[in-house]
């Protein structure tokens, strides 16, 4: 291959993920793209994505709470939150205790609630239940992300959605492409050794297609790593202050916020944060989380808000699945169905969105699904990213109304 | 010398390589040369037979025996509970800190392999389990049970300590069953997901697991007066069931031994699933009697072993420990242990944190922008504090398969070649980047 095509194929090829088919395709406007992008940074007011994923099932009903319902106080007589100790939001809602910053988002109307969200025939298993959110294909299992299917469909540029964290979530995996991941440990890649990588990036007719994706993800490191060694603090683990539980929610998103201000040109970032599979004591347990939630949250969008580059930034905040209507004898809930979503943001116009499931008129014990999770998505890629949703989440979705 | 020209090696030690990379941590040229011109059957029948504990590595880092403080009562003070949080963190840091250097320390790392898939597959971990003790324990449990039948294996895991707190099985009483322990053994233990069973299974099957409550030292025990005793109607068998039973019942399904066999295979051997007629063979091998060692040999030996060679990308603990044994890097200093732990944390697979029952990802979830950072740091790190002599040894010329020999890399890529080419002058930065190839990084 002469050498102007071997460039051009390499850039070409940077971040290719997953299945990686890209041999052979040259792509002869993009270097000059990519250039652009590192010298033009991301526009002021580009829509920008900020998926949250709470792993483990949060408990819905303790989270936006049916207060002055007697079932619910009625089905968790040691779970229920009594009407003295929530956040009402109206005569029938009310928000955690933990909840406070969300709470004050909700009155300036800059918080969106979306109820009873889900997908037809709910699964209980959380780890199949979080594959169908995260690909947004309920029927049949499939092996990409709505995001890496957004990537699939939108060029090559690695850096247009970023993972915090090391492991890529399946949502962040396409069939060509995959997302960057970002950290603030560990000291980024110097010079001489990015050369090295540089040359072990180039493909070899002997490789296998393991191998092959261990060069793919050297061709991304290298459109990456100049970029993230603007934002990312980089800490050297052998320094003594360093601990092996530096990963909260308020630091990922910390780091989001550093990208955003910086004009990384990136649509959407993934942050997460676990441990909802609340089966046992779970009043404590959960209101921990959803402080750290809140706690994360409520600076984050306030800097969003009031930074140029914040202005079209949108958080939704999900899990995979809510949990059981009646308490277990655990102080706990076991795996339910619906929950609901969390939207804010500048663009988001604050309120109650779906219809809220009945807590009597149940499915198998669970809540019945009134808001397919996939309406969701639709507003997002419509508005917030500008793109076509059918390649992420195929034909006849439509916008819920938030945006 | 036991290297040749960039040709490579036979096919015989490249097989042999992956042998020893995927029952191990890395593998070194010398290791490699010795069980290369054996029958690998008889190999693994001497290694298999170990004593785990035996091993003199394992002899030299005894596991710690922390005693867990014990519970505080409800009026214990603010500064007394930050006292014994700390405490029992420390003994988490220093559990896991332990395990990190048996592994490199062992002169036989199959068996600390293997208890590593199996944490994996029973996967527990300490981000909810406060107690280093049961952690510890239920370490050995594995280490012990590997090779052993399933069935003692998976009935010794539904009564173990740290997971019925994981689980909850320490909170599922007659009063009203808590789902979460019965609901994963069938889904991620011992069947499937959605594998011939239903949710009122997952329901009747919890019922079988009630009354489990865990006493000092890690004891646990099943108080009569919390179990329910009423007969369960569980995937069609209808009795008294209790956790013998309810195992019993599970394990008796057709679709569980594809399912054990199966999974083993993907830790093992590939990150692709095995063909239908190579699992038939697993799970001959396993049969009635549920004999994973076995199984183990039986996947090992399997042609659709070798065949699979280059198919998996080696995970985060793999290529440390790996790359730790082959540099021999001294791991007596508590800043390096630290800083290991650090950089396993960022790659996400620190051992006893797995991030949730399914256990850690596998494949090409391992390789991002982030992980390769994380790889160039240590590597970097390691080399300049390991034993090079094997590279610096041989004349430039033969650098690159010095180095092959050391990582137990029994062929380069041209590309790769071309690539290292240029560091032979410097053995530090040619090793560092030889275990960020994409012939290390795979197996």
């Amino acid at each position: 291959m002469p050498d102007i095509n071997r460039r051009k194929f390499l850039i070409a090829g940077a971040g290719v993920g997953a299945a990686g088919l890209l041999t052979g395709v040259v792509a002869t406007t993009l270097p000059e793209m990519l250039e652009a992008g590192r010298e033009r940074p991301q526009p002021a007011g580009t829509g920008i994505l900020v998926i949250v994923t709470l792993y483990g099932g949060n408990d819905g009903i303790n989270t936006v709470i049916p207060y002055t319902n007697n079932a619910y106080h009625d089905a968790r007589p040691d779970l229920a939150y009594a009407p003295e100790e929530v956040l009402p939001l109206d005569a029938q809602f009310a928000l955690n205790p933990a909840f406070g910053g969300l709470a004050g988002l909700w009155r300036s109307r800059r918080l969106a609630i979306v109820r009873g969200v889900g997908y037809p025939n709910p699964d209980r298993s959380h780890f199949r239940s979080m594959d169908i959110w995260q690909t947004a294909s309920p029927k049949d299992p499939v092996p990409t992300g709505w995001i890496g299917r957004w990537l699939d469909a939108g060029g090559d540029d690695p850096l247009r959605a970023i993972n915090v964290g090391a492991v890529l979530p399946l949502l962040a995996v396409g069939e060509k492409q995959v997302a960057s991941a970002l950290s603030d440990t560990i000291p980024r890649i110097p010079d001489g050794v990015a050369d090295t990588l540089d040359a072990l990036s180039q493909d070899d007719p002997r490789d296998t297609p393991a191998m092959a994706a261990v060069r793919r993800t050297y061709r991304a490191s290298k459109i990456t790593e100049p970029e993230f060694g603007r934002v990312v603090k980089g800490i050297d683990p052998t320094a003594a202050s360093q601990s092996a539980d530096e990963d909260s929610l308020e630091s990922q998103l910390d780091l989001v916020a550093r990208c955003v201000k910086a004009a990384v040109p990136t649509r959407v970032y993934m942050v997460s944060l676990g441990g909802f599979d609340t089966h046992a004591d779970e009043r404590g347990t959960q209101e921990d989380l959803l402080k750290k939630v809140d706690q994360a949250l409520t600076p984050f969008l306030r800097d969003m808000r009031t930074n140029s580059f914040g202005k079209k930034l949108v958080v939704m905040v999900y899990s995979e699945f809510g949990r059981r209507v009646a308490a277990n004898a655990s102080q706990g809930t076991d795996h339910g169905s619906a929950g609901p979503v969390f939207l804010a943001g500048a663009p988001v116009k604050g309120g109650f969105y779906g219809d809220e499931p009945s807590l009597t008129d149940l499915n198998d014990g669970d809540l019945k699904i009134t808001t397919d999770f996939r309406d969701i998505y639709h507003e997002l890629l419509t508005k917030t990213l500008e793109s076509d949703p059918v390649p992420s989440i195929g034909p006849g979705r439509r916008n819920v109304g938030f945006l | 010398m036991g290297w040749r020209p960039v040709s490579g090696q036979s096919p015989r030690w490249q097989a042999t390589a992956r042998l020893l990379r995927r029952t191990g941590f890395g593998a070194t040229g010398p290791q490699i040369d010795a069980v290369s011109t054996q029958d690998w059957s008889v190999y693994l029948d001497r290694v298999l037979a170990l004593d785990a504990d035996g091993d003199p590595g394992a002899v030299a880092t005894p596991r710690p025996t922390p005693v867990t403080p014990a519970t505080p009562g409800s009026g214990t003070r603010a500064a007394d509970l930050d006292a014994i949080t700390l405490q029992l963190a420390q003994q988490m840091k220093d559990m896991t800190g332990w395990w990190v250097r048996r592994m490199v320390a062992v002169d036989e790392p199959i068996h600390e392999k293997l208890t590593l898939l199996w944490h994996n597959h029973f996967a527990t971990s300490a981000t909810k389990v406060p107690v280093a003790e049961w952690m510890g324990m239920q370490n050995q449990k594995l280490r012990t049970l590997k090779l052993g039948d399933f069935r003692t294996l998976a009935l010794t895991m539904l009564t173990d300590a740290a997971m019925l707190y994981w689980l909850d099985g320490a909170s599922n009483s007659v009063k009203k069953a808590n789902e979460n322990l019965s609901r994963e053994f069938m889904e991620l233990f011992a069947l499937g997901h959605a594998n011939g069973y239903t949710e009122v299974d997952v329901r009747e099957g919890a019922r079988a697991l009630t009354g489990w409550g865990i006493g000092y030292g890690g004891q646990t025990a099943m108080a009569f007066s919390q179990f329910d005793s009423k007969p369960k109607t569980i995937l069609g068998a209808t009795g008294n069931f209790d956790h013998v039973g309810f195992c019993d019942v599970v394990l008796s399904q057709p679709q569980s031994a594809a399912f054990v066999a199966g999974k083993l295979w993907r830790q093992l051997a590939s990150d692709q699933e095995a063909s239908p007629a190579a699992l038939s063979r697993f799970v001959a091998a396993y049969g009635p009697r549920r004999d994973l060692k076995a199984l183990t040999k039986a996947i090992l030996l399997d042609p659709e072993f070798t065949a699979s060679t280059g198919s998996m990308v080696t995970a985060p603990i793999e290529w440390m420990v790996g790359v730790l044994r082959a540099l021999k890097v001294p791991l007596d200093q508590q800043w390096l242990l630290d800083a290991i732990l650090v950089a396993l944390t960022v790659m996400r697979q620190r051992p006893f944190y797995p991030p949730d029952v399914n256990g850690w990802p596998h494949g090409q979830a391992w390789l991002s922008t982030t992980s390769t950072t994380a790889r160039v740091w240590a590597a970097e790190k390691f080399s300049s504090m390991g034993d090079l002599s094997t590279v610096e040894d041989a004349a430039k010329d033969d650098r690159i398969d010095a180095a092959g020999y050391l990582l137990g890399v029994g062929a380069w890529t041209d590309r790769t070649v071309a690539a290292l080419k240029d560091l032979v002058d410097d053995p530090k930065r040619l090793v560092a980047a030889a275990v960020n190839t994409p012939e290390y990084l795979t197996a």
